[in-house]
Protein backbone atom coordinates (compact mmCIF):
# COMPACT_ATOMS: atom_id res chain seq x y z
CA UNK A 1 0.00 0.00 0.00
CA UNK A 2 1.28 3.45 -0.86
CA UNK A 3 1.68 5.75 2.16
CA UNK A 4 2.37 9.47 1.85
CA UNK A 5 5.37 10.89 3.76
CA UNK A 6 2.94 12.26 6.36
CA UNK A 7 1.30 8.85 6.81
CA UNK A 8 4.72 7.21 7.09
CA UNK A 9 5.63 9.70 9.83
CA UNK A 10 2.47 8.79 11.79
CA UNK A 11 3.34 5.10 11.41
CA UNK A 12 6.89 5.77 12.63
CA UNK A 13 5.49 7.24 15.83
CA UNK A 14 6.32 10.87 15.18
CA UNK A 15 2.88 11.94 16.42
CA UNK A 16 3.05 9.79 19.53
CA UNK A 17 2.32 6.22 20.54
CA UNK A 18 -1.49 6.26 20.20
CA UNK A 19 -1.44 7.68 16.69
CA UNK A 20 1.21 5.12 15.77
CA UNK A 21 -1.01 2.30 17.09
CA UNK A 22 -3.92 3.77 15.11
CA UNK A 23 -1.84 3.82 11.93
CA UNK A 24 -0.76 0.21 12.59
CA UNK A 25 -4.42 -0.90 12.74
CA UNK A 26 -5.24 0.97 9.53
CA UNK A 27 -2.24 -0.31 7.58
CA UNK A 28 -3.05 -3.87 8.74
CA UNK A 29 -6.60 -3.45 7.40
CA UNK A 30 -5.27 -1.91 4.19
CA UNK A 31 -2.91 -4.85 3.66
CA UNK A 32 -5.63 -7.44 4.38
CA UNK A 33 -8.20 -5.87 2.07
CA UNK A 34 -5.79 -4.88 -0.69
CA UNK A 35 -6.11 -1.10 -0.36
CA UNK A 36 -3.72 0.78 -2.63
CA UNK A 37 -3.72 3.91 -0.50
CA UNK A 38 -5.28 5.76 2.42
CA UNK A 39 -8.05 8.31 1.90
CA UNK A 40 -8.95 11.33 4.01
CA UNK A 41 -12.26 11.00 5.85
CA UNK A 42 -14.75 13.83 6.44
CA UNK A 43 -16.02 12.57 9.79
CA UNK A 44 -15.97 9.65 12.21
CA UNK A 45 -18.63 8.02 14.40
CA UNK A 46 -17.25 5.78 17.17
CA UNK A 47 -19.02 2.80 18.77
CA UNK A 48 -18.05 0.92 21.91
CA UNK A 49 -18.99 3.45 24.59
CA UNK A 50 -21.13 1.71 27.20
CA UNK A 51 -19.01 0.43 30.09
CA UNK A 52 -21.34 -2.59 30.08
CA UNK A 53 -19.96 -3.52 26.65
CA UNK A 54 -16.35 -2.41 26.97
CA UNK A 55 -15.71 -3.83 30.41
CA UNK A 56 -12.43 -3.07 32.16
CA UNK A 57 -10.51 -4.56 29.21
CA UNK A 58 -12.02 -2.20 26.64
CA UNK A 59 -11.73 0.79 28.96
CA UNK A 60 -8.02 0.12 29.58
CA UNK A 61 -7.43 -0.07 25.80
CA UNK A 62 -9.14 3.32 25.35
CA UNK A 63 -7.32 4.85 28.31
CA UNK A 64 -3.98 3.73 26.82
CA UNK A 65 -4.88 5.49 23.57
CA UNK A 66 -5.77 8.68 25.49
CA UNK A 67 -2.65 8.46 27.68
CA UNK A 68 -0.61 7.83 24.54
CA UNK A 69 -1.47 11.31 23.33
CA UNK A 70 -4.19 10.36 20.83
CA UNK A 71 -6.02 13.43 19.45
CA UNK A 72 -8.75 13.48 16.83
CA UNK A 73 -7.76 15.01 13.49
CA UNK A 74 -11.33 15.10 12.14
CA UNK A 75 -14.84 15.79 13.48
CA UNK A 76 -15.71 12.74 15.59
CA UNK A 77 -18.97 11.88 17.35
CA UNK A 78 -19.83 9.10 19.78
CA UNK A 79 -22.35 6.27 20.18
CA UNK A 80 -24.75 5.95 23.14
CA UNK A 81 -23.35 5.41 26.62
CA UNK A 82 -24.68 2.95 29.18
CA UNK A 83 -26.66 5.63 31.00
CA UNK A 84 -28.31 9.03 30.83
CA UNK A 85 -25.32 11.14 31.83
CA UNK A 86 -27.42 13.77 33.60
CA UNK A 87 -30.18 11.62 35.03
CA UNK A 88 -29.03 8.04 35.64
CA UNK A 89 -30.36 7.40 39.13
CA UNK A 90 -33.90 7.81 37.76
CA UNK A 91 -33.16 4.82 35.47
CA UNK A 92 -31.88 2.63 38.30
CA UNK A 93 -28.22 2.84 37.24
CA UNK A 94 -25.78 2.32 40.14
CA UNK A 95 -23.23 4.90 41.25
CA UNK A 96 -20.47 2.34 40.63
CA UNK A 97 -21.51 1.87 37.00
CA UNK A 98 -21.84 5.65 36.57
CA UNK A 99 -18.28 6.16 37.80
CA UNK A 100 -16.90 3.60 35.34
CA UNK A 101 -19.00 5.10 32.52
CA UNK A 102 -17.56 8.54 33.31
CA UNK A 103 -14.03 7.09 33.02
CA UNK A 104 -14.90 5.89 29.50
CA UNK A 105 -16.32 9.28 28.50
CA UNK A 106 -13.31 11.03 30.00
CA UNK A 107 -10.96 8.95 27.82
CA UNK A 108 -12.91 9.95 24.70
CA UNK A 109 -13.11 13.56 25.84
CA UNK A 110 -9.33 13.75 26.36
CA UNK A 111 -8.87 12.59 22.76
CA UNK A 112 -11.12 15.36 21.44
CA UNK A 113 -14.13 13.19 20.61
CA UNK A 114 -17.43 15.10 20.83
CA UNK A 115 -19.36 13.06 23.41
CA UNK A 116 -22.72 13.17 21.60
CA UNK A 117 -23.68 9.71 22.92
CA UNK A 118 -26.14 8.92 20.14
CA UNK A 119 -26.56 6.37 17.34
CA UNK A 120 -28.20 8.97 15.04
CA UNK A 121 -25.37 11.48 14.42
CA UNK A 122 -26.97 12.39 11.07
CA UNK A 123 -29.89 14.03 12.91
CA UNK A 124 -27.79 16.75 14.54
CA UNK A 125 -24.63 17.96 12.90
CA UNK A 126 -22.69 14.93 11.73
CA UNK A 127 -24.34 14.68 8.32
CA UNK A 128 -22.01 13.62 5.50
CA UNK A 129 -22.72 14.65 1.93
CA UNK A 130 -23.36 12.34 -1.02
CA UNK A 131 -20.14 10.61 -2.04
CA UNK A 132 -18.15 11.80 0.98
CA UNK A 133 -15.69 9.31 2.45
CA UNK A 134 -16.23 8.78 6.17
CA UNK A 135 -15.26 6.15 8.76
CA UNK A 136 -18.25 5.25 10.86
CA UNK A 137 -19.00 2.56 13.36
CA UNK A 138 -22.56 1.94 14.69
CA UNK A 139 -24.04 -0.56 12.28
CA UNK A 140 -27.38 1.25 11.83
CA UNK A 141 -25.70 4.60 11.14
CA UNK A 142 -23.24 2.97 8.72
CA UNK A 143 -26.18 1.65 6.76
CA UNK A 144 -28.00 5.01 6.89
CA UNK A 145 -24.90 6.91 5.71
CA UNK A 146 -24.17 4.49 2.85
CA UNK A 147 -27.67 3.67 1.67
CA UNK A 148 -29.82 6.70 2.40
CA UNK A 149 -27.24 9.50 2.08
CA UNK A 150 -24.85 7.90 -0.42
CA UNK A 151 -21.76 8.66 1.69
CA UNK A 152 -19.07 5.98 1.72
CA UNK A 153 -18.00 3.99 4.76
CA UNK A 154 -17.10 0.48 5.72
CA UNK A 155 -18.64 -1.10 8.82
CA UNK A 156 -15.89 0.07 11.14
CA UNK A 157 -15.39 -1.65 14.46
CA UNK A 158 -15.05 0.62 17.49
CA UNK A 159 -11.21 0.50 17.50
CA UNK A 160 -10.82 1.05 13.74
CA UNK A 161 -13.19 4.03 13.88
CA UNK A 162 -11.03 5.50 16.66
CA UNK A 163 -7.94 4.82 14.54
CA UNK A 164 -9.52 6.78 11.67
CA UNK A 165 -10.34 9.63 14.05
CA UNK A 166 -6.76 9.88 15.33
CA UNK A 167 -5.24 9.87 11.84
CA UNK A 168 -8.03 11.43 9.73
CA UNK A 169 -7.66 8.52 7.34
CA UNK A 170 -8.99 5.12 6.36
CA UNK A 171 -7.67 2.56 3.87
CA UNK A 172 -9.40 2.79 0.47
CA UNK A 173 -11.22 -0.55 0.17
CA UNK A 174 -14.70 -2.02 0.47
CA UNK A 175 -17.62 0.38 0.27
CA UNK A 176 -15.30 3.29 -0.54
CA UNK A 177 -14.90 1.82 -4.05
CA UNK A 178 -17.57 1.89 -6.79
CA UNK A 179 -17.28 -1.81 -7.63
CA UNK A 180 -18.32 -2.94 -4.14
CA UNK A 181 -21.42 -0.74 -4.05
CA UNK A 182 -23.14 -2.70 -6.81
CA UNK A 183 -26.17 -4.70 -5.72
CA UNK A 184 -25.53 -8.44 -5.27
CA UNK A 185 -29.11 -9.62 -4.65
CA UNK A 186 -32.42 -8.38 -6.02
CA UNK A 187 -35.07 -8.55 -3.28
CA UNK A 188 -38.59 -8.27 -4.72
CA UNK A 189 -41.01 -7.32 -1.99
CA UNK A 190 -44.56 -8.52 -2.69
CA UNK A 191 -46.07 -7.21 0.52
CA UNK A 192 -47.29 -3.92 1.93
CA UNK A 193 -44.44 -2.26 3.82
CA UNK A 194 -45.81 0.94 5.31
CA UNK A 195 -45.13 1.24 9.04
CA UNK A 196 -42.14 0.77 11.29
CA UNK A 197 -42.50 -2.82 12.38
CA UNK A 198 -42.93 -3.65 8.67
CA UNK A 199 -39.59 -2.03 7.87
CA UNK A 200 -37.94 -3.77 10.80
CA UNK A 201 -39.44 -7.10 9.76
CA UNK A 202 -38.28 -6.51 6.19
CA UNK A 203 -34.74 -5.87 7.46
CA UNK A 204 -34.84 -9.12 9.46
CA UNK A 205 -36.29 -11.16 6.58
CA UNK A 206 -33.59 -9.91 4.19
CA UNK A 207 -30.83 -10.10 6.81
CA UNK A 208 -31.67 -13.69 7.78
CA UNK A 209 -31.36 -14.77 4.16
CA UNK A 210 -28.32 -12.71 3.15
CA UNK A 211 -26.09 -13.31 6.22
CA UNK A 212 -24.50 -16.46 4.84
CA UNK A 213 -23.65 -14.88 1.46
CA UNK A 214 -19.94 -14.27 1.27
CA UNK A 215 -18.33 -11.13 -0.07
CA UNK A 216 -20.15 -7.83 -0.26
CA UNK A 217 -23.84 -8.13 0.58
CA UNK A 218 -25.75 -5.35 -1.12
CA UNK A 219 -29.48 -5.94 -1.59
CA UNK A 220 -31.45 -3.95 -4.16
CA UNK A 221 -34.96 -3.80 -2.72
CA UNK A 222 -37.86 -3.26 -5.13
CA UNK A 223 -41.55 -3.03 -4.25
CA UNK A 224 -41.16 -0.39 -1.53
CA UNK A 225 -42.47 2.94 -2.80
CA UNK A 226 -42.65 5.11 0.31
CA UNK A 227 -40.28 5.43 3.26
CA UNK A 228 -39.67 8.40 5.53
CA UNK A 229 -36.62 9.09 7.70
CA UNK A 230 -37.97 7.07 10.62
CA UNK A 231 -38.84 4.06 8.41
CA UNK A 232 -35.38 4.11 6.87
CA UNK A 233 -33.55 4.31 10.18
CA UNK A 234 -35.61 1.33 11.37
CA UNK A 235 -34.81 -0.68 8.22
CA UNK A 236 -31.11 0.23 8.49
CA UNK A 237 -30.93 -0.91 12.11
CA UNK A 238 -32.65 -4.22 11.42
CA UNK A 239 -30.90 -5.19 8.18
CA UNK A 240 -27.50 -4.46 9.76
CA UNK A 241 -28.32 -6.43 12.91
CA UNK A 242 -29.65 -9.53 11.20
CA UNK A 243 -27.60 -9.49 8.00
CA UNK A 244 -24.46 -7.44 8.60
CA UNK A 245 -25.61 -5.31 5.65
CA UNK A 246 -23.75 -2.00 5.21
CA UNK A 247 -25.48 -0.79 2.05
CA UNK A 248 -28.76 -1.38 0.22
CA UNK A 249 -30.51 0.35 -2.64
CA UNK A 250 -34.23 1.12 -3.09
CA UNK A 251 -35.23 2.51 -6.50
CA UNK A 252 -36.96 5.87 -6.17
CA UNK A 253 -35.81 6.29 -2.56
CA UNK A 254 -32.03 5.92 -2.22
CA UNK A 255 -29.63 7.98 -4.37
CA UNK A 256 -27.49 5.28 -5.99
CA UNK A 257 -30.26 2.78 -6.85
CA UNK A 258 -30.18 3.54 -10.58
CA UNK A 259 -26.39 3.71 -10.85
CA UNK A 260 -25.86 -0.04 -11.21
CA UNK A 261 -27.21 -2.95 -13.27
CA UNK A 262 -29.77 -5.31 -11.69
CA UNK A 263 -28.13 -8.31 -10.04
CA UNK A 264 -28.93 -11.71 -11.56
CA UNK A 265 -29.62 -13.42 -8.24
CA UNK A 266 -33.06 -12.62 -6.88
CA UNK A 267 -35.34 -13.38 -3.97
CA UNK A 268 -39.05 -12.75 -3.49
CA UNK A 269 -40.46 -11.84 -0.08
CA UNK A 270 -44.19 -12.17 0.50
CA UNK A 271 -46.45 -10.92 3.25
CA UNK A 272 -46.10 -14.37 4.81
CA UNK A 273 -42.30 -13.93 5.09
CA UNK A 274 -42.72 -10.57 6.84
CA UNK A 275 -45.40 -11.96 9.18
CA UNK A 276 -43.06 -14.82 10.08
CA UNK A 277 -40.21 -12.39 10.81
CA UNK A 278 -42.54 -10.44 13.13
CA UNK A 279 -43.82 -13.60 14.76
CA UNK A 280 -40.29 -14.74 15.59
CA UNK A 281 -39.82 -11.53 17.56
CA UNK A 282 -43.14 -11.87 19.39
CA UNK A 283 -42.22 -14.30 22.13
CA UNK A 284 -43.91 -12.57 25.09
CA UNK A 285 -47.57 -12.40 25.99
CA UNK A 286 -49.10 -9.01 26.73
CA UNK A 287 -49.28 -9.91 30.45
CA UNK A 288 -45.55 -10.62 30.62
CA UNK A 289 -44.45 -7.19 29.38
CA UNK A 290 -42.88 -5.20 32.22
CA UNK A 291 -40.58 -2.95 30.18
CA UNK A 292 -41.44 -0.69 27.25
CA UNK A 293 -38.95 1.24 25.15
CA UNK A 294 -39.04 3.40 22.04
CA UNK A 295 -35.92 4.82 20.41
CA UNK A 296 -33.80 2.13 18.75
CA UNK A 297 -32.26 3.88 16.85
CA UNK A 298 -32.62 7.11 18.86
CA UNK A 299 -35.95 8.88 18.36
CA UNK A 300 -36.38 11.80 16.00
CA UNK A 301 -38.24 14.90 17.15
CA UNK A 302 -41.24 13.86 15.04
CA UNK A 303 -41.45 10.55 16.90
CA UNK A 304 -41.24 12.23 20.31
CA UNK A 305 -44.00 14.62 19.25
CA UNK A 306 -46.17 11.60 18.40
CA UNK A 307 -45.48 9.99 21.81
CA UNK A 308 -46.52 13.26 23.50
CA UNK A 309 -49.77 13.29 21.51
CA UNK A 310 -50.54 9.72 22.53
CA UNK A 311 -49.58 10.16 26.20
CA UNK A 312 -51.36 13.49 26.71
CA UNK A 313 -53.57 13.05 29.77
CA UNK A 314 -52.72 9.33 30.06
CA UNK A 315 -50.92 7.41 32.79
CA UNK A 316 -48.10 4.93 32.14
CA UNK A 317 -48.29 1.69 34.15
CA UNK A 318 -44.96 0.09 33.20
CA UNK A 319 -41.31 1.17 33.11
CA UNK A 320 -41.26 3.11 29.81
CA UNK A 321 -38.00 4.48 28.38
CA UNK A 322 -37.94 7.19 25.73
CA UNK A 323 -34.42 6.95 24.29
CA UNK A 324 -33.00 9.80 22.24
CA UNK A 325 -30.06 12.12 21.77
CA UNK A 326 -29.35 15.19 23.93
CA UNK A 327 -29.97 17.73 21.09
CA UNK A 328 -33.35 16.20 20.18
CA UNK A 329 -34.28 16.07 23.88
CA UNK A 330 -33.46 19.77 24.08
CA UNK A 331 -36.00 20.56 21.37
CA UNK A 332 -38.56 18.27 23.02
CA UNK A 333 -38.06 20.29 26.21
CA UNK A 334 -38.66 23.56 24.37
CA UNK A 335 -41.78 22.29 22.59
CA UNK A 336 -43.34 21.00 25.81
CA UNK A 337 -43.28 17.34 24.72
CA UNK A 338 -40.99 16.37 27.59
CA UNK A 339 -43.37 17.76 30.17
CA UNK A 340 -46.36 15.86 28.76
CA UNK A 341 -44.38 12.62 28.53
CA UNK A 342 -42.89 12.87 32.02
CA UNK A 343 -46.24 13.90 33.54
CA UNK A 344 -47.64 10.63 32.14
CA UNK A 345 -44.90 8.76 34.01
CA UNK A 346 -42.62 7.77 31.13
CA UNK A 347 -38.87 8.37 31.52
CA UNK A 348 -36.42 9.97 29.16
CA UNK A 349 -33.28 7.84 28.84
CA UNK A 350 -31.18 10.34 26.92
CA UNK A 351 -27.59 9.47 25.81
CA UNK A 352 -28.37 5.76 26.18
CA UNK A 353 -30.81 3.03 25.06
CA UNK A 354 -32.26 -0.33 26.02
CA UNK A 355 -29.53 -2.12 24.03
CA UNK A 356 -26.45 -0.72 25.79
CA UNK A 357 -27.71 0.12 29.31
CA UNK A 358 -26.88 -2.44 32.05
CA UNK A 359 -30.41 -3.83 32.60
CA UNK A 360 -29.83 -7.61 32.59
CA UNK A 361 -31.98 -9.31 35.21
CA UNK A 362 -34.22 -6.30 35.78
CA UNK A 363 -37.08 -7.16 33.42
CA UNK A 364 -38.92 -10.14 31.96
CA UNK A 365 -40.24 -8.90 28.64
CA UNK A 366 -39.74 -5.85 26.41
CA UNK A 367 -42.35 -4.22 24.16
CA UNK A 368 -40.85 -2.11 21.35
CA UNK A 369 -41.29 -1.18 17.68
CA UNK A 370 -37.63 -2.04 16.93
CA UNK A 371 -36.56 -5.39 15.46
CA UNK A 372 -32.98 -4.53 16.42
CA UNK A 373 -33.93 -3.92 20.05
CA UNK A 374 -35.68 -7.32 20.10
CA UNK A 375 -32.47 -9.05 18.97
CA UNK A 376 -30.35 -7.56 21.76
CA UNK A 377 -33.10 -7.82 24.39
CA UNK A 378 -33.03 -11.58 23.98
CA UNK A 379 -29.39 -12.26 23.09
CA UNK A 380 -27.84 -9.92 25.65
CA UNK A 381 -30.41 -9.68 28.42
CA UNK A 382 -32.50 -12.84 27.96
CA UNK A 383 -35.77 -10.85 27.82
CA UNK A 384 -38.79 -12.05 25.91
CA UNK A 385 -40.05 -9.54 23.34
CA UNK A 386 -43.16 -8.05 21.76
CA UNK A 387 -42.68 -6.24 18.44
CA UNK A 388 -45.59 -3.83 17.90
CA UNK A 389 -46.47 -0.81 15.76
CA UNK A 390 -45.21 2.47 17.25
CA UNK A 391 -48.59 3.74 18.50
CA UNK A 392 -49.46 0.36 20.01
CA UNK A 393 -46.20 0.34 21.98
CA UNK A 394 -47.32 3.56 23.67
CA UNK A 395 -50.76 2.07 24.38
CA UNK A 396 -49.14 -1.09 25.77
CA UNK A 397 -47.22 1.08 28.25
CA UNK A 398 -50.55 2.39 29.57
CA UNK A 399 -52.29 -1.02 29.82
CA UNK B 1 -6.71 -31.71 3.47
CA UNK B 2 -5.05 -28.30 3.37
CA UNK B 3 -6.85 -25.13 2.32
CA UNK B 4 -5.13 -21.85 1.63
CA UNK B 5 -6.62 -18.39 2.03
CA UNK B 6 -5.66 -14.93 3.21
CA UNK B 7 -3.89 -13.95 6.44
CA UNK B 8 -6.00 -11.65 8.62
CA UNK B 9 -3.84 -11.99 11.74
CA UNK B 10 -0.79 -14.30 11.97
CA UNK B 11 -0.21 -17.13 14.42
CA UNK B 12 0.12 -20.93 14.48
CA UNK B 13 -2.34 -23.05 16.51
CA UNK B 14 -4.07 -26.42 16.56
CA UNK B 15 -7.52 -26.89 17.97
CA UNK B 16 -10.94 -28.46 17.74
CA UNK B 17 -13.22 -27.03 15.05
CA UNK B 18 -16.53 -25.40 16.01
CA UNK B 19 -18.40 -24.80 12.77
CA UNK B 20 -21.36 -22.52 12.08
CA UNK B 21 -23.18 -22.02 8.80
CA UNK B 22 -24.50 -18.68 10.08
CA UNK B 23 -23.05 -15.19 10.59
CA UNK B 24 -21.87 -14.32 14.10
CA UNK B 25 -22.42 -11.06 15.96
CA UNK B 26 -19.87 -11.16 18.78
CA UNK B 27 -21.64 -8.28 20.52
CA UNK B 28 -24.94 -9.61 21.82
CA UNK B 29 -24.44 -12.98 20.17
CA UNK B 30 -21.59 -14.15 22.43
CA UNK B 31 -21.31 -13.61 26.21
CA UNK B 32 -17.83 -12.13 26.92
CA UNK B 33 -17.85 -13.51 30.48
CA UNK B 34 -18.67 -17.14 29.60
CA UNK B 35 -17.71 -17.54 25.92
CA UNK B 36 -21.17 -19.02 25.21
CA UNK B 37 -23.15 -18.22 22.03
CA UNK B 38 -26.43 -16.64 23.14
CA UNK B 39 -28.21 -15.67 19.90
CA UNK B 40 -31.74 -17.11 19.65
CA UNK B 41 -31.99 -19.82 17.00
CA UNK B 42 -28.27 -19.66 16.12
CA UNK B 43 -26.84 -23.03 15.11
CA UNK B 44 -24.20 -22.59 17.85
CA UNK B 45 -26.60 -21.33 20.56
CA UNK B 46 -25.39 -22.68 23.93
CA UNK B 47 -21.93 -23.70 22.62
CA UNK B 48 -18.72 -22.27 24.05
CA UNK B 49 -16.30 -20.75 21.54
CA UNK B 50 -13.46 -20.67 24.10
CA UNK B 51 -10.30 -22.33 22.82
CA UNK B 52 -12.01 -23.58 19.65
CA UNK B 53 -11.04 -22.91 16.07
CA UNK B 54 -14.19 -21.02 15.21
CA UNK B 55 -15.33 -21.52 11.61
CA UNK B 56 -18.16 -19.34 10.24
CA UNK B 57 -18.97 -17.52 6.99
CA UNK B 58 -18.73 -13.89 8.11
CA UNK B 59 -19.44 -11.43 10.92
CA UNK B 60 -22.70 -9.54 11.25
CA UNK B 61 -24.37 -7.11 13.62
CA UNK B 62 -22.92 -4.58 15.98
CA UNK B 63 -19.67 -2.73 15.40
CA UNK B 64 -18.87 -3.24 19.11
CA UNK B 65 -17.93 -6.84 18.23
CA UNK B 66 -14.20 -5.99 18.01
CA UNK B 67 -14.15 -5.11 21.71
CA UNK B 68 -15.99 -8.32 22.62
CA UNK B 69 -13.20 -10.36 20.99
CA UNK B 70 -10.69 -8.31 23.02
CA UNK B 71 -12.66 -8.94 26.24
CA UNK B 72 -12.93 -12.67 25.49
CA UNK B 73 -9.15 -12.75 25.05
CA UNK B 74 -8.53 -10.93 28.35
CA UNK B 75 -10.96 -13.36 30.05
CA UNK B 76 -9.15 -16.38 28.60
CA UNK B 77 -12.26 -17.29 26.59
CA UNK B 78 -11.28 -16.27 23.05
CA UNK B 79 -11.35 -18.74 20.19
CA UNK B 80 -7.89 -20.22 19.47
CA UNK B 81 -8.29 -19.09 15.87
CA UNK B 82 -10.97 -17.89 13.45
CA UNK B 83 -11.61 -19.21 9.94
CA UNK B 84 -14.02 -17.22 7.73
CA UNK B 85 -15.23 -17.41 4.17
CA UNK B 86 -15.02 -13.62 4.15
CA UNK B 87 -13.68 -11.78 7.21
CA UNK B 88 -15.30 -8.39 7.61
CA UNK B 89 -13.66 -5.37 9.26
CA UNK B 90 -15.23 -5.80 12.72
CA UNK B 91 -13.92 -9.34 13.17
CA UNK B 92 -10.57 -8.39 11.59
CA UNK B 93 -10.03 -5.47 13.96
CA UNK B 94 -11.00 -7.66 16.91
CA UNK B 95 -8.40 -10.24 15.83
CA UNK B 96 -5.74 -7.53 15.38
CA UNK B 97 -6.17 -5.94 18.82
CA UNK B 98 -6.80 -9.27 20.61
CA UNK B 99 -4.03 -11.06 18.65
CA UNK B 100 -6.23 -13.98 17.53
CA UNK B 101 -4.90 -15.89 14.49
CA UNK B 102 -7.37 -15.56 11.63
CA UNK B 103 -7.53 -16.76 8.02
CA UNK B 104 -10.27 -16.07 5.48
CA UNK B 105 -11.16 -16.73 1.84
CA UNK B 106 -11.50 -20.40 2.72
CA UNK B 107 -14.18 -22.72 1.30
CA UNK B 108 -16.03 -23.78 4.47
CA UNK B 109 -17.89 -26.76 2.93
CA UNK B 110 -15.46 -29.49 4.13
CA UNK B 111 -15.44 -28.37 7.78
CA UNK B 112 -17.34 -30.19 10.54
CA UNK B 113 -17.38 -29.49 14.28
CA UNK B 114 -15.16 -31.70 16.42
CA UNK B 115 -12.38 -32.38 13.92
CA UNK B 116 -8.84 -31.23 14.71
CA UNK B 117 -7.57 -28.30 12.69
CA UNK B 118 -4.01 -27.05 12.27
CA UNK B 119 -3.95 -23.37 11.48
CA UNK B 120 -0.92 -21.52 10.14
CA UNK B 121 -2.35 -18.04 9.84
CA UNK B 122 1.11 -16.65 9.09
CA UNK B 123 1.08 -18.46 5.76
CA UNK B 124 -2.71 -18.32 5.43
CA UNK B 125 -3.56 -22.02 5.53
CA UNK B 126 -5.66 -24.42 7.56
CA UNK B 127 -5.31 -28.20 7.58
CA UNK B 128 -8.22 -30.53 8.36
CA UNK B 129 -7.03 -33.71 10.10
CA UNK B 130 -8.87 -36.81 8.92
CA UNK B 131 -11.19 -38.27 11.55
CA UNK B 132 -9.97 -41.56 13.06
Amino acid sequence: MHLTPEEQALLAGEAGHATQKAMEILTALGRIYGAERMIAVGSVQISGVSYANLGEAGLSWLAEMADGGGKTRVFTTLNPAGMDIENYTNLGISEEFAENQRRVLSAFDRMGVVTTCSCTPYLFGNLPRFGEHIAWAESSAVCYANAVIGARTNREGGPSALAAALTGRTPAYGYHLDENRQPTLHVQVKAAVTKNPDFGALGKAIGDRIQSQSGYRVPLISGVSEANLENLKSLCASIATYGGVALFHIPGITPEASAYALPTESLTLTDEDLQRAKQELNTASREEVDFVSLGCPHLSLREIHRIAELLNGKRVTKEFWITTSRPVKGMADRMGYTEIIETAGAKFATDTCCVVAPIKGRFTALATDSAKACYYAYAKNNFKTRLLPFDEVVREACQ
Amino acid sequence: MKLTGRTIYPGHVSGEALVSRMGISFYGGVDPDTGLVTEAGHDLEGNSIAGKVLVFPSGKGSTVGSYILYRLKKNGLAPAAIINAECETITAVGCIIAEIPCVDQIDLTPFTSGTLLNVDAENGWVEINQAN
